[in-house]
């Protein structure tokens, strides 16, 4: 390797745009805000691209990755030594190019999507923070810079679902993101303590390596540290029990959802696993609870999405179940199948937000799906993206859902006797996964107009442009190939390519494939027979079946659930004990205490000052006699006298 | 010449003496300054209270040989006068305000 790749670049160009539009955005005109935040975010992607075709010659080198490259020491005590570090490897070179490459493509988007609305350049300055900490986070050669990521991730997410602030709503849902993010980063820190006070070292290199050289090392510990991190990558990827928030941060503009809450930032969760996954490996239980909590949040959500009627949540819940598939995928330590499908998901979940997001402007704003129809002819690019979207989530062939998620239920159902349960989940939910977007398509799309008062018209180019480049990426993006793919990130993730190697791999590989196509089908068809032949039979069955219908429309009544059981006794404990006993009663009476006393024995005090001459001088007087009485008075002796001894005096 | 007197004379007079003076004086100052209603008498009284303190400087002075006691006796004299310009400054001014110089009546100075 010659020369430095300028990591750095990559990141502090999105901080730069941030700095820029953030501090002198509201004075500076619209078109200099949109160029600076483009071409923050075109550099940063710019510079990946440069560095990935710099580096394809050698790719069959492995001597040249992992770049390491080094900008300082953060922090130097004792034995924690921590540097600001970022690490080229294969597996954040697949990251960089879906943040930057999908993040560019969203920013473009986002010029034709807020072009009339308030706060134009806050917009853009919280997009391009979010790059930077999304590019710190997968950078990151330790695990406490990939917290700093992390975390500013987090602010930036909080920052953009509540930017609309004005309504209460938004507000409340940047709140809700916020603090259930909260309980995940505890996780993730009391992770790090514990990988410290083992290790001695953040580092995932040094981790590594100190586990390969200790086979026997397993359970123990490095479960209890796995599962501290997989309990902040569940709050970050929105996976039970902590997916509560992302339904909720829907409230944000459609880019960041589409940006934030579908093809990045809750793949950071994935991506942690990923790096750190030389720790699962070690602990078989920690991998079966990831394994498990991925296929019930894959089925879980898949359900609730099944009757949402805002076309964002139908997404939303369609989000957190492909991600409950990349968790089934770590589980079953098939990471760079997980890998794969998140990167495919970035693709076509993406576009699904942008087209939803093209379908809302036609709307004008409306995301009732039940307003919605007959939008085929209306917004045609617009379909057709989505249609390629709807097509390759479901996992038709060969789109590129179909590769990724097919890479993962081959991966889970070879993995022993529970692997055919977790497979058999998955599979469920890809039939529920196509069945809902169908769903979608069909009342988005389909039929006639359920709303008169709305004239649908296309959206600008710049806002087409995106959504055709990803349309193509979702239909060619798995092309290359799960044995290619794993291959290629067989350094890192330290795995071999999947079907080829097992015997009969082949076979099952293809019965697989044909089953899961044929579960997707079965889903469009049940949604074709209930959505455009027969319109009114979701309505009968939602009749026919109320407790369910409720139970799903609902959500489970988690939100409820959390409210009763945690959010309502916090609230009580927090006014009753903590505001009313602790506040206003201990410390406010303290408090009044304190200035009680002074004030009484200032009034008691205060009649000495009498304003008498005499008075004055004859307490000096006192005073001076009483002084002398104390100095030349023997007291020793004096209390000698009376069987007293002080100090030394009795020895 | 009385020869019992001449020896007395010719004699020192003890140390105690001088001091008991001395103490006698303060107390006299001491009372004068908590008894007296006027306020000039007050004044006074401080007065006599200094002088019974350079009574005793000078005292210690002759009996150690020592020349700091003296000087600091011209200090407080020093003092006093300046104290005495001041002081009597103040007493007329009160007296032109308040037409009064009894101490007991001169008590404004309280919350």
């Amino acid at each position: 390797m010659t020369g430095s790749l300028h990591l750095w670049l990559i990141p502090l160009l999105p901080f730069a745009g941030f700095l820029i539009n953030g501090l002198l955005g509201r004075r500076l005109p619209k078109a200099l805000v949109t160029a600076v935040a483009l071409l923050a975010s075109l550099g940063s992607f710019g510079v990946v691209l440069i560095n990935v075709f710099s580096m394809l010659g050698s790719i069959h080198m492995p001597a040249s990755l992992p770049v390491v490259e080094t900008f300082g020491t953060w922090i130097n005590t004792g034995a924690l030594h921590i540097d600001f570090s970022f690490v080229l490897d294969q597996l954040s070179i697949i990251m960089l190019l879906v943040v930057t490459g999908v993040g560019f493509l969203i920013h473009i988007y986002s010029v034709g999507y807020m072009a009339h609305e308030e706060g134009y350049w806050r917009f853009f300055a919280y997009m391009n923070l979010f790059m930077f900490f999304m590019t710190v986070l997968v950078l990151a050669g330790n695990a406490l810079l990939m917290f700093v990521g992390w975390e500013g991730v987090g602010l930036a997410s909080y920052l953009l679902i509540g930017f609309y602030f004005q309504r209460t709503s938004a507000a409340d849902a940047g709140k809700k993101a916020f603090i259930v993010n909260r309980i995940g980063d505890f996780g993730f820190l009391i992770g790090l303590f514990l990988l410290l006070a083992n290790f001695g070292t953040l580092t995932f290199s040094e981790i590594s390596a100190k586990l390969a050289a200790n086979p026997a090392w397993t359970g123990g510990v490095l479960t209890a540290i796995a599962l501290c991190l997989l309990l902040g990558a569940a709050g970050k990827s929105a996976q039970l029990p902590l997916y509560v928030w992302l339904p909720d941060a829907m409230e944000g503009p459609t880019p960041v959802s589409a940006l934030i809450h579908a093809a990045t930032m809750v793949t950071a969760g994935v991506y942690m696993i990923a790096r750190t996954h030389t720790l699962f490996d070690r602990s078989p239980f920690a991998l079966g609870v990831v394994a498990i909590v991925g296929a019930a949040t894959a089925l879980f959500a898949a359900t609730i999405g099944l009757v949402q009627n805002d076309i964002k949540r139908v997404l939303a819940y369609s989000t957190i179940s492909q991600l409950g598939y990349m968790f089934l995928g770590c589980g079953v330590a098939a990471y760079s199948a997980a890998i794969f499908h998140l990167m495919t998901h970035a693709f076509f979940k993406a576009l699904l937000f942008l087209a939803a997001g093209s379908v809302i402007h036609a709307m004008g704003g409306e995301q009732d799906l039940r307003k919605m129809g007959g939008l085929r002819n209306k917004i045609p690019i617009t379909f057709w993206t989505m249609t390629a979207a709807v097509l390759a989530i479901a996992g038709f062939f060969p789109f590129a859902g179909f590769f990724s998620k097919d890479a993962i239920l081959y991966e889970a159902f070879q993995h022993g006797g529970s692997g055919k349960v977790l497979w058999f989940v998955g599979v469920v939910t890809a039939l529920l996964t196509s069945f809902y977007m169908f769903r979608l398509w069909y009342l988005a799309f389909t039929g006639e107009s359920r709303s008169h008062d709305v004239r649908p018209h296309e959206s600008p180019w710049s806002m087409l442009g995106p959504l055709s480049l990803l349309a193509l990426l979702s239909v060619v993006g798995g092309w290359i190939g799960i044995d290619r793919f794993g291959s290629f990130l067989a350094p890192v993730l330290g795995e071999v390519g999947n079907s080829a190697t097992a015997p009969g791999g082949k076979q099952l590989d293809i019965m697989l494939s044909i089953i899961a196509v044929a579960v997707a089908l079965i889903g469009w068809f049940i949604a074709d027979r209930l959505y455009r032949q027969k319109p009114d039979s979701p309505a009968r069955i939602a009749a026919a079946l109320p407790t369910g219908y409720s139970v799903l429309v609902h959500k489970y009544y988690v939100d409820e659930i959390y409210a009763m059981t945690i959010v309502r006794p916090l609230l009580f404990m927090s006014k009753y004990f903590l505001e009313w006993v602790v506040d206003v009663g201990l410390l406010g009476g303290a408090a009044w205490m304190l200035a009680g006393s002074a004030t009484l024995s200032g009034a008691i005090l205060q009649r000495w000052q009498s304003g008498n001459l005499r008075s004055y001088a004859a307490w000096l007087a006192v005073g001076a006699a009483a002084l002398l009485v104390f100095v030349f008075v023997p007291w020793s002796t004096v209390l000698a006298n009376f069987g007293i001894h002080l100090g030394m005096a009795g020895q | 010449m009385n020869p019992t007197l001449g020896h007395l004379l010719q004699q020192e007079i003890p140390l105690t003496w001088y001091l008991l003076l001395s103490a006698v004086l303060f107390c006299l100052g001491v009372l004068g300054f908590l008894i007296k209603r006027n306020l000039i008498t007050v004044f006074m009284s401080i007065e006599l209270m200094l002088n019974a303190v350079n009574l005793s400087f000078v005292t210690f002075a002759h009996q150690w040989h020592e020349v700091k006691g003296q000087i600091f006796v011209f200090f407080v004299m020093m003092v006093a006068a300046a104290e005495a310009a001041v002081g009597l400054a103040i007493i007329i001014a009160v007296f032109r305000a308040r037409a009064t110089l009894a101490v007991d009546r001169i008590d404004l100075m309280k919350l």
